[in-house]
């Protein structure tokens, strides 16, 4: 199914509006943000034409690129890139609409963000590796610059450790890919760089361990799985709030994706054997992610490490094997996106009001700002998986489908369930409740209307996920179904 | 039409949540309470309503069903949001929206000067919403939905003057105590999952008594008994038995008609349902009944012996309501089903007459609970005194009272039992009957007669409490009177709780053997021993504390006081063994990855950094050491060429 380049444009709008964005004046910054907040909510609209994706890929694109190596423009989705790349453009609006606080250097923040966007949706539609591995790259350096620019005291640091933890893994999927190719052209003669054809190859055992090495280790550093995991709180704490969005929303995403539609499918035999060892470093991020959150006083770092612990979730859901899980990692990827994303734009309304961000530098929140406490709350129930909201039906699913065929690392996982209550209620009872613990913590501003529209879509699509989640099951379903069968058959 | 009622049943209290969220600030606060009073008024009715077309007995389970919306599709999973109204799901809703109205009704008046008067109509309707969510909830997903959601009212509402810290802690330890809980339920659904292939609860238990039948799964099959279980520790959890039970007492910092409605007359009766929802596991499953049975008789007596020294009014009775649920699973483990949920439906009647009453006095006394400091309320307080009074005897378990029935049905079937366990926990729970109505005699007489012992404070506004709260004290009486009728021994061949509920029990019951039918004198025989116990008990409370708590002291020193004083030392246990545990292994993994994790990165690039260093000092920019360098290479190849 051909189409007009629906993908291309949801893509590269935001390219355009990077470059209509520098190209104002900085003076203005309402001019600014306006103009990339319309290309934002523009590339939102067009983003929802692609929603009815399911089984197969559709909105089929592709141009040749580098016709001597098989390398092309290929872009298409299916029920698996559909969400992630709506969450992709709902996300950038949200973020925009909370740059209040930006001052100089807003219009660098807005272009930055909007070569991100370009990235990030691009990663996701593209059906050629090569052309995978280029929007992959290309995320990383606007987000590079978000941390090392606008980001806090440390700033250096965190952007220095993000771009090398993240630099040292995609060399060897680099080499990978390189070798994938090859490898075609040595088994058919013609050169192809699309990842269908490359599915078709059949690797020996030891190949496929090697190339799935090369993947794995690219994809483990950005879910990021234990032990790979330190620069994730780092970056967190030192990078501004959208930065800090952007990369739990969707950041993170890149590795669980990239394990389903990319080493998973490439190297089915060693997905199977590699599933153990996995495991076992999934099992560990999530339980312990949540025991790091729980040591941690500082909101930003809270959270960060409880990302740790729910993409450890993911994980297990995508190496159980099994549709049902599988459906549960698809869910629980959204659902991290959507909580975690929401969960930082609220510590940075927090922190833009305190200028601080300990535990104990507040008390009594939902008193001096309802709103902001009560968002706060119910995110945070989110977060800890309470049925009714997002983060429950993924968890079941995941637990469900797991249970089937890695019971033991089911069992251990659903232990995070209970950790994650402790410190996420730990963290709501010192924010939220008792008094406030000082004058400044007493006289806080409620979330502005700007906040609470960006908030908004966040909480309906907890509630939305939570209660009718099977129209985004109905999508994801056939589609992961598709890529487990390809599994199952080697 | 029935199928509608049936979803209005459930949508009228979530959709008044709704309404009072949003409208909260136009809403005038009279009008918010009387939405939310109509909000479990209504699906009481329409209980009624909808129950009597089921009460005919039928070969299948008689039963209402309706589906609101699909929920979880997919990948061979098919739940919805359907709903299943049975003669067990029916008792519990009648019990949960009747007594819930008139704890509604008597809030309108407690809560009046509250300022988040709105606030707490909210979480109460959100309460009565998910507690039926979790009775019809037709599939384990949204029974577990309704198990997490009444958790989560619990959490809000204990901690609902959140501004004491005290009282966030109380709801934070209920909530991630009943976590504990709720792990084992998931792995039970887990479990339940992998076994049957579905999460229908009637598709369950068809299955499982299908199997039974087909030899599938024997008598005391493995996999039946941990799902059994495993469904027991998620039962332990809300319904506050041993060793989980630490949370309830703390959640009296609640406001007192949560306490009532959620800590005493449904909430935690939960468990008792799941139980019995899943009794055909149970009966399968022999050692899972006695582990139930023996838990719960020890709670009764752990619970009972704590409440005997308890201060606080509040206290007492939430003691006494763990003792009180250690009855009903003692009920459950010796297999008397039915008596164990006519235990749950008379204690909900005389457990929340109780704590009402224990409002009025506490709200007629500027907020004083200490009952050390009560005494003489008699004439003040009429009305709540003497509803009170009523509320001990059934409590006690005193002749004609509802308690008594109830109570005598589950220690009948345990005494009467076979082998030496059930013989043994009847006994056990005969003891507790002893101290329960020692308590509650002596709550009564420390609160209500002797000499005053009021402070000034609590004096000043001293008052019987208005017609909002007094009414519903007086239903509540009458039905704590009258409750026993609802199930007559077994020679009055009057019991209408049973017959209703039989077709529920039927299957667990064909499994593990019906109960034997005594002779009429072995059953009044021990119905005088226990009144005989119970009535010894009362009295002895009632000439020990007859001038007030004087009697009492100076405190018996010595070990056994010291350790019931202190509850057992069990949230120290808990403190040394569980939390301090956890929380350092909580700092062990901060400081590994800090110092360790960490440590092995910045060490490598410190490594980098260092082969950087060395190199760099080859490339100095001065020339003459590049040319000494070059004339060394030189002679070097030449040497070693020649």
């Amino acid at each position: 199914m051909n189409s007009f380049g629906i993908l291309s444009l949801i893509t590269f709008l935001p390219l355009l509006g990077a470059l209509v964005v520098a190209f104002l004046p900085r003076e203005n910054p309402k001019v600014l943000r306006a103009a990339a907040l319309l290309f934002g909510l523009a590339n939102l609209g067009l983003s929802l034409l692609i929603v009815n994706a399911a089984g197969t890929m559709v909105f089929v694109e592709r141009l040749h690129w580098i016709p001597a190596f098989g390398v092309c423009y290929g872009m298409a989705v299916d029920g698996i890139s559909m969400p992630l790349v709506i969450l992709s453009c709902l996300v950038v609006p949200i973020i925009i609409a909370t740059t209040f606080h930006v001052g100089r250097g807003l219009k660098e923040y807005l272009v930055l963000l909007l070569i991100m966007e370009t990235g990030m949706v691009g990663v996701f539609c593209a059906t050629d590796i090569i052309l995978f591995y280029v929007f992959f790259e290309l995320t990383l350096v606007p987000l590079y610059f978000l941390i090392g620019m606008f980001g806090g005291v440390n700033r250096i640091y965190a952007a220095f450790k993000f771009f090398l933890f993240t630099a040292f893994g995609s060399l060897p999927m680099l080499v990978a890919i390189l070798f994938l190719l090859y490898q075609h052209h040595q088994a058919t003669g013609v050169w192809s760089a699309s990842i269908e054809d490359l599915r078709a190859l059949r690797l020996d055992a030891a190949t496929q361990n090697w190339v799935f090495a090369g993947f794995a280790l690219a994809f483990a550093i950005k879910v990021p799985l234990w032990p790979l995991h330190t620069w994730l709180p780092d970056a967190h704490v030192q990078a501004p709030t959208g930065g800090s969005i952007v990369l739990a929303a969707i950041m993170l995403k890149l590795g669980t994706y990239g394990f389903l539609r990319i080493a998973m499918p490439l190297a089915p035999q060693a997905a199977h054997s590699f599933a153990t060892p996995v495991l076992v470093l999934a099992v560990i991020s999530v339980i312990y992610g949540a025991y790091l959150a729980w040591a941690q006083d500082d909101l930003k770092k809270l959270v960060a490490c409880s990302s740790v612990s729910h993409m450890g979730f993911v994980m297990l859901g995508l190496f159980a094997l099994e549709p049902l899980a599988a459906r549960g990692a698809m869910l629980q990827m959204l659902n991290h996106g959507v909580s975690t994303g929401a969960l930082f734009l609220l510590v940075g309304c927090v922190y833009e009001r305190r200028h601080k961000r300990g535990l104990d530098d507040f008390g009594g929140l939902v008193k001096v700002s309802p709103a902001l406490g009560i968002a706060l709350v119910i995110t945070s129930l989110s977060s800890i998986g309470l049925p009714g909201l997002n983060g429950f039906v993924g968890e079941l699913f995941i637990l469900l489908g797991a249970f089937k065929t890695q019971p033991v690392f089911a069992i251990l996982c659903a232990s995070g369930v209970l950790l994650g209550a402790i410190y996420m209620l730990q963290m709501v009872r010192r924010v939220c409740y008792g008094t406030p613990n000082c004058e400044e913590a007493a006289h806080l501003s409620d979330m502005s209307v700007a906040e609470k529209f960006a908030f908004a879509p966040l909480v309906i699509l907890m509630f939305w996920i939570g209660l009718a989640p099977g129209f985004l099951l109905e999508r994801i379903g056939p589609a992961v179904d598709s890529i487990l069968a390809a599994l199952g058959n080697t | 039409m029935e199928e509608n009622l049936l979803e209005l049943i459930i949508l009228i209290p979530f959709a008044s949540v709704v309404v009072q969220y949003f409208l909260h600030r136009v809403l005038p606060a009279r009008l918010a309470g009387l939405i939310a009073c109509g909000a479990v008024l209504v699906p009481f009715l329409l209980t009624v309503v909808v129950g009597r077309g089921i009460g005919a007995a039928a070969p299948q389970v008689p039963a209402v069903t309706a589906t609101i919306a699909s929920w979880l599709t997919g990948g061979g999973l098919e739940v919805a949001f359907g709903l299943r109204l049975d003669p067990l799901s029916c008792a519990w809703t009648l019990v949960v929206t009747g007594i819930g109205f008139l704890i509604h009704v008597y809030s309108l008046g407690y809560m009046h000067h509250d300022p988040g008067f709105k606030r707490f109509f909210i979480y109460m309707n959100l309460f009565i919403g998910s507690m039926l969510a979790l009775v019809l909830g037709d599939s384990l997903p949204l029974l577990f939905l309704g198990w997490e959601g009444v958790g989560l009212c619990s959490y809000l509402l204990i901690g609902f003057w959140f501004e004491d810290m005290n009282n966030a802690r109380a709801g934070q330890k209920a909530f991630v105590v009943n976590r504990i809980g709720d792990l084992g339920f998931l792995l039970a659904m887990l479990m339940i999952f992998q076994t049957f292939g579905t999460l229908d609860i009637a598709a369950v238990t068809n299955g499982l008594s299908a199997g039974h039948a087909q030899g599938t799964f024997a008598l005391g099959d493995a996999r039946i008994t941990l799902i059994a279980l495993l469904l027991f520790v998620g039962a332990c959890g809300k319904s506050a038995q041993l060793p989980l039970f630490v949370w309830l007492p703390d959640a009296m910092a609640g406001p007192t008609p949560v306490s009532a409605l959620i800590h005493a007359a449904t909430m935690v009766t939960a468990g008792i349902y799941m139980v019995a929802r899943f009794s055909v596991f149970f009966a399968l499953a022999p050692v899972a009944s006695a582990v139930v049975a023996i838990v719960g008789a020890l709670t009764a007596f752990v619970s009972a012996t704590i409440a005997l020294r308890q201060r606080d009014i509040k206290k007492v009775l939430a003691y006494s309501t763990c003792s009180q649920l250690g009855y009903m699973f003692l009920g459950l483990g010796v297999g008397a089903y039915g008596a164990a949920v006519f235990h749950v439906v008379t204690h909900a009647f005389f457990k929340a007459l109780l704590f009402l009453g224990a409002g009025s006095v506490i709200h007629a006394l500027s907020h004083e609970q200490n009952a050390m400091k009560m005494g003489g309320l008699k004439p003040h307080l009429p009305r709540t005194h003497w509803t009170f009074f009523v509320g001990c005897f059934a409590l006690a378990g005193i002749f004609p009272f509802a308690g008594f029935f109830s109570k005598d049905k589950i220690l009948g079937e345990a005494l009467l039992g076979h082998g030496w366990l059930f013989p043994l926990v009847g006994v056990l729970g005969l003891i507790t009957a002893l101290m329960t109505a020692f308590y509650t005699f002596r709550l009564y007489r420390l609160v209500f007669t002797g000499p005053e012992r009021l402070d000034a404070h609590a004096k000043k506004h001293l008052h019987e409490s208005p017609a909002t709260m007094t009414v519903p004290l007086v239903i509540l009486a009458l039905l704590s009177i009258g409750g026993g009728a609802l199930s007559l021994p077994a020679f009055a061949h009057f019991d209408i709780l049973g017959d209703y509920l039989r077709p529920i029990f039927a299957p667990a019951l064909a499994v593990a053997g019906e109960a034997a039918h005594h002779a009429v004198n072995v059953e009044v025989a021990l119905m005088l021993v226990s009144l005989a116990v119970v009535i010894g008990g009362a009295w002895w409370a009632w000439n020990r504390f007859a001038r007030g708590p004087g009697d009492q002291l100076p405190l018996p020193q010595g070990g056994l006081p010291f350790l019931l004083e202190n509850k057992w030392f069990v949230d120290e246990i808990y403190a040394i063994f569980v939390v301090g545990p956890m929380r350092g292994t909580a700092l062990l993994a901060g400081f590994f990855d800090r110092y360790v994790i960490d440590g092995i990165v910045n060490g490598l690039a410190r490594l980098c950094d260092l082969c950087g260093a060395v190199v760099r000092l080859l490339q100095n920019g001065a020339v003459h050491t590049y040319a000494l360098l070059f004339i060394a290479g030189a002679v070097y190849l030449v040497c070693s060429l020649l």
